[in-house]
């Protein structure tokens, strides 16, 4: 039949890409991160790789550094920029909103790299912002104001600011105005109408926003290594070294597989406490 | 003269749900029949199943004699104005109203031709290249009906397409239809839950109901003749009361607070059963000057609606709480009325109607 | 508080400059960037040493600018060819995976929706190594059991396409499935009752209604392929892309040269963006 027909050709293709790019790869993942070479050079099934983990404490306390960071990050990242959504969806007459937020996205179409290093420029010992300092005279001799914590979660909330602040808009968007104007004819005051009528309406906004800023910022690489330094501590940064330096991929496996489910946990309970479902909350 | 459109003890069930429940009817070649029922009734069920988007659980639909089970919607010779038109939006009216005729192969030069012809006919000659936002919701009612008529269906079929409507414009588009309608000759199966629309424009209408067919009539004897309770309840304003028959012949009810009417018995009734009295606003004479074959009784007013020709009376039958309307004609005769007042009213026998 | 209510001088003003300032936070590394693209130094940093276009258009031995660069050409042309196939293959996988999930019934397509969700809540650097290893496992596999040496199992242009296309087309998917859900589905019965058939309202009905939405998820997908790091550290080959190339010469010190390059890429998206803003204003009047 026809109808049967179309469903086999658009299941074909989902079903090849779900299963040989995402399920596939997962489970090797899992596997290979238990085994280990054991003495005689051969690949066994160990825990050892786990152990390790817990063992050494420079990893699982990367690991919670990462795991708080990236909590803290999301947290200011929608601090930041919730007061400049509803600027520009409530506040600024429509005519020129469109273009804030054009104005807005530009800066991260433009690859993350080029932000990073942008910033890089202004902070570092020999940057623009020691320059001017000094001409100033306020400062004697150049300070370093890269690779220390401040910068690193700056420079982490700066990258992901767009995708807290385009669901935080859209969802603004979706709320009537008459609701606030109704709120304040009732005698709300601004906290009042902010906590009890906005933020529980753009709540799948804030979830949407807070899931994407969350995982990209835990799985993040260039903006810790970069604008961190050698302190960054940052967990994918150890998953790099086994892979890339040491060789060893089943240890970075064992990683690997530990981010994921950090990540799958903290979202799992982040949709937990705000009564989303994924689905709902991703588009 | 035969018939365009032929259904018989057509059945449509999803899961549990009977939607159409042994439907038929038949519809004469260039007539115009409405299937007139409330939301819910089944109708938009009965027309997917004509227009092919539906297939039936049991029974036969017949096109020109030729049954159409199976057969899928594109290639059907009925063609369909949709609820909401269903205009495509990516094309403008001349590439909307060609979609068809495309479809057919039909030649470059043809489709010009036909389609200012269609154009010219109803009445937006110069709009050709119009986007569809352009349109008014009269003109978009005008390019749907054209984008149909120009495939010359036997039947077009038509799901409440003035549904959206203001009233002024709805007004003045049921005589439009009409008009047209006679124009061109096409059987038109038109479905509504407006009554207004399927009595003025139809020659034929079937009464829906929970799926089942009341009453197929004209739109005269549905309105004077209703076949069931259903009917005389939704054709129209009805005033209804409980009753139980008193008395066979004559043929008397009496309401349940006593007063007793000469009536007129639609079905069989025994004495003794209950049943329903039906006195329509407009048949309820104010200060009867005569008393032959007439029920005349007391009633008090309680507030005049005033609707201009359509004004009505809203009164209580004397020493009860049981509200009756009666239409108020406004030439003069009746201004001094004022709640409070106590009328003499009658209403003829005939005018009675029992279920 | 919002247009239409009035508010307190200080409130306001005091809005206005945290929003002013957020602007400048936003655009302030870009701009020094920019302006640093053009400073006759070797040094991306200011003093002023008074404007050159040296780093665009030199071709000596201690300043190549970018046109003369190999290395970072390379990398863009890399760069361009992964962004267009990434682009292309998502937008095909899924506008059909939209199509799959939004208009078809079947068995167990509640967890298959699920699943076609997961990439975009996997860390880009998972799918990175993850997608190494099975390669890699299965690339062994193929060698030992078949004695056949498949390329595209290691780390190459083939696997960081496979490996971008995994988690953009779930992008596409869900833009696409947007616009589908808005889609009124009469306009297709329309179409069949004027006597289209399937294949016909597909290419006159539904394709011209998804066009925005294919044209908006298409360049999104391009630049996020373009741009894409995490997954990409892994799975490259000798042929490095930009932005792993960029990150290579920015780690190991950097010259002007990089603020060429980002001055380009700054002002490439920047036309971009306001040929979309043009755009959306026209369709809106």
């Amino acid at each position: 039949m026809a109808g049967r027909l179309t469903l086999y050709i658009f299941l074909a293709p989902v079903l090849l890409w779900l299963f040989l790019l995402i399920v596939l790869p997962h489970l090797d993942l899992f596997f290979i991160s238990f085994q280990a070479e054991n003495d005689m050079g051969d690949m066994v099934w160990s825990l050892s790789n786990y152990q390790a983990f817990f063992t050494e404490k420079i990893y699982w306390l990367t690991f919670l550094r990462t795991a708080m960071y990236a909590i803290l990050t999301t947290i200011l990242t929608f601090i930041i920029t919730f007061p400049i959504a509803f600027y520009i969806t409530k506040v600024l007459s429509l005519k020129v909103s469109g273009f804030f937020t054009i104005l807005l996205l530009v800066p991260f179409w433009v690859s993350e790299l080029v932000r990073i290093y942008g910033w890089m420029i202004l902070l570092r010992e020999s940057g623009v912002f020691n320059h001017y300092l000094m001409e100033l005279g306020l400062i004697d001799k150049p300070i370093e104001m890269l690779y220390n914590d401040i910068s690193m979660i700056m420079g982490l909330v700066y990258t992901s600011m767009l995708f807290m602040v385009v669901p935080l808009i859209s969802s603004l968007e979706g709320l009537d105005d008459s609701l606030i104007e109704a709120a304040y004819d009732l005698g709300a005051s601004k906290l009042v109408i902010i906590r009890d009528i906005v933020i529980p309406y753009i709540m799948p906004g804030i979830t949407s926003g807070s899931i994407v800023v969350f995982m990209l910022t835990l799985g993040n690489y260039l903006t810790p290594n970069l604008m961190g330094g050698k302190n960054s501590l940052w967990f994918t940064e150890q998953i790099y070294n086994q892979f890339i330096a040491s060789f060893n991929w089943n240890q970075g496996a064992a990683f690997g597989f530990l981010l994921l489910v950090l990540s799958t946990l903290i979202i799992w309970i982040g949709l937990r406490v705000t009564r989303q479902n994924l689905s709902r909350a991703l588009s | 003269m035969s018939n365009d459109l032929e259904v018989e003890n057509l059945v449509r069930d999803f899961a549990a749900f009977r939607a159409v429940d042994n439907v038929n009817f038949e519809v004469k070649q260039g007539s115009f029949f409405s299937i007139l029922g409330p939301s819910g009734c089944g109708k938009t069920t009965l027309l997917r199943m004509i227009a092919g988007f539906l297939e039936p659980s049991s029974g036969d639909i017949r096109i020109r004699e030729k049954s159409v089970l199976g057969v899928p919607p594109n290639l059907r010779p009925v063609n369909l104005i949709f609820q909401h038109l269903s205009l495509f939006p990516m094309m403008d009216v001349k590439e909307n109203i060609s979609f068809g005729l495309k479809r057919r192969k039909v030649s470059q030069a043809e489709i010009n031709k036909q389609v200012s012809t269609i154009l010219e006919r109803v009445g937006l000659p110069d709009y050709a290249s119009k986007q569809i936002n352009q349109l008014s919701g009269g003109q978009k009612q005008r390019v749907a009906i054209a984008r149909a008529l120009i495939l010359e269906p036997s039947i077009l079929l038509l799901d409440e397409p003035l549904g959206a409507l203001d009233l002024k414009l709805r007004e003045q588009m049921k005589i439009e239809l009409k008009k047209l309608q006679q124009e061109v000759g096409t059987t038109f199966v038109y479905i509504t839950h407006d009554q207004s629309e399927a009595l003025v424009m139809s020659d034929h209408v079937a009464v829906m109901n929970n799926g089942e067919f009341e009453q197929i009539d004209t739109p005269k004897n549905l309105y004077t003749h209703p076949g069931t309770g259903f009917v005389a309840d939704f054709i129209g304003e009805n005033n209804s009361f409980d009753a139980t028959v008193s008395s066979t012949d004559p043929f008397k009810v009496k309401l349940d607070m006593g007063h007793e009417f000469f009536a007129r018995a639609m079905t069989s009734l025994a004495k003794g059963t209950n049943c329903k009295l039906y006195i329509r606003p407009e048949s309820i004479v104010i200060n009867p000057q005569h008393t032959e074959n007439l029920n005349k009784f007391g009633v008090v007013v309680k507030n005049v609606l005033f609707d201009g020709a359509n004004t009505k009376l809203l009164a209580v039958i004397e020493n009860t709480s049981r509200e009756i309307m009666a239409a108020l004609p406004q030439d003069k005769r009746f201004d001094h009325i004022k709640p409070g007042d106590k009328l003499d009213v009658g209403v003829y026998n005939d005018s009675c109607t029992c279920f | 508080m919002i247009r239409s209510l009035p508010s307190g001088k200080t409130y306001r003003y005091g809005y206005i400059t945290y929003v002013s300032l957020f602007y400048i936070f936003l655009f302030s590394p870009l701009i020094v960037t920019c302006i640093l693209a053009f400073n006759d130094s070797i040094f991306p940093g200011l003093p002023w040493e008074g404007f050159t276009l040296d780093w665009f258009f030199a071709d000596e031995e201690h300043r190549t600018g970018v046109f003369f660069d190999d290395r970072n050409l390379n990398a863009i042309w890399v760069s361009l060819q992964t962004a267009v196939s990434v682009s292309l293959l998502s937008l095909v996988l899924g506008t059909m995976a939209a199509f799959l999930f939004e208009q078809e019934q079947f068995r167990f397509k509640q967890p298959l929706f699920f699943l076609a969700l997961t990439p975009l809540v996997i860390p880009g650097v998972i799918l990175g190594i993850s997608l190494l290893l099975a390669s890699n496992s299965a690339g062994l596999y193929f060698e030992e059991k078949l004695g056949i040496d498949l390329e595209i199992l290691r780390p190459s242009f083939g696997l960081v396409v496979l490996g971008q296309m995994s988690f953009i087309s779930t992008f596409v998917m869900l833009v696409v499935s947007a616009r589908l859900k808005k889609f009124d589905t009469s306009l297709e019965e329309a179409a069949l009752n004027l006597g289209a058939t399937r294949p016909e309202v597909i290419r006159y009905i539904t394709i011209p209604y998804l066009k925005p939405a294919l044209i908006g998820a298409g360049s999104v997908a391009f630049l996020m392929s373009f741009e894409n790091f995490n997954t990409t550290l892994f799975l490259v080959g000798s042929d490095t892309t930009l932005p792993i190339s960029l990150y290579l010469q920015v780690r190991d010190g950097s010259t002007p040269l990089i603020n060429a390059i980002s001055f380009l890429l700054i002002f490439t998206t920047s036309i971009l963006a306001l040929i979309n803003l043009l755009l959306s204003r026209k369709k809106s009047d």
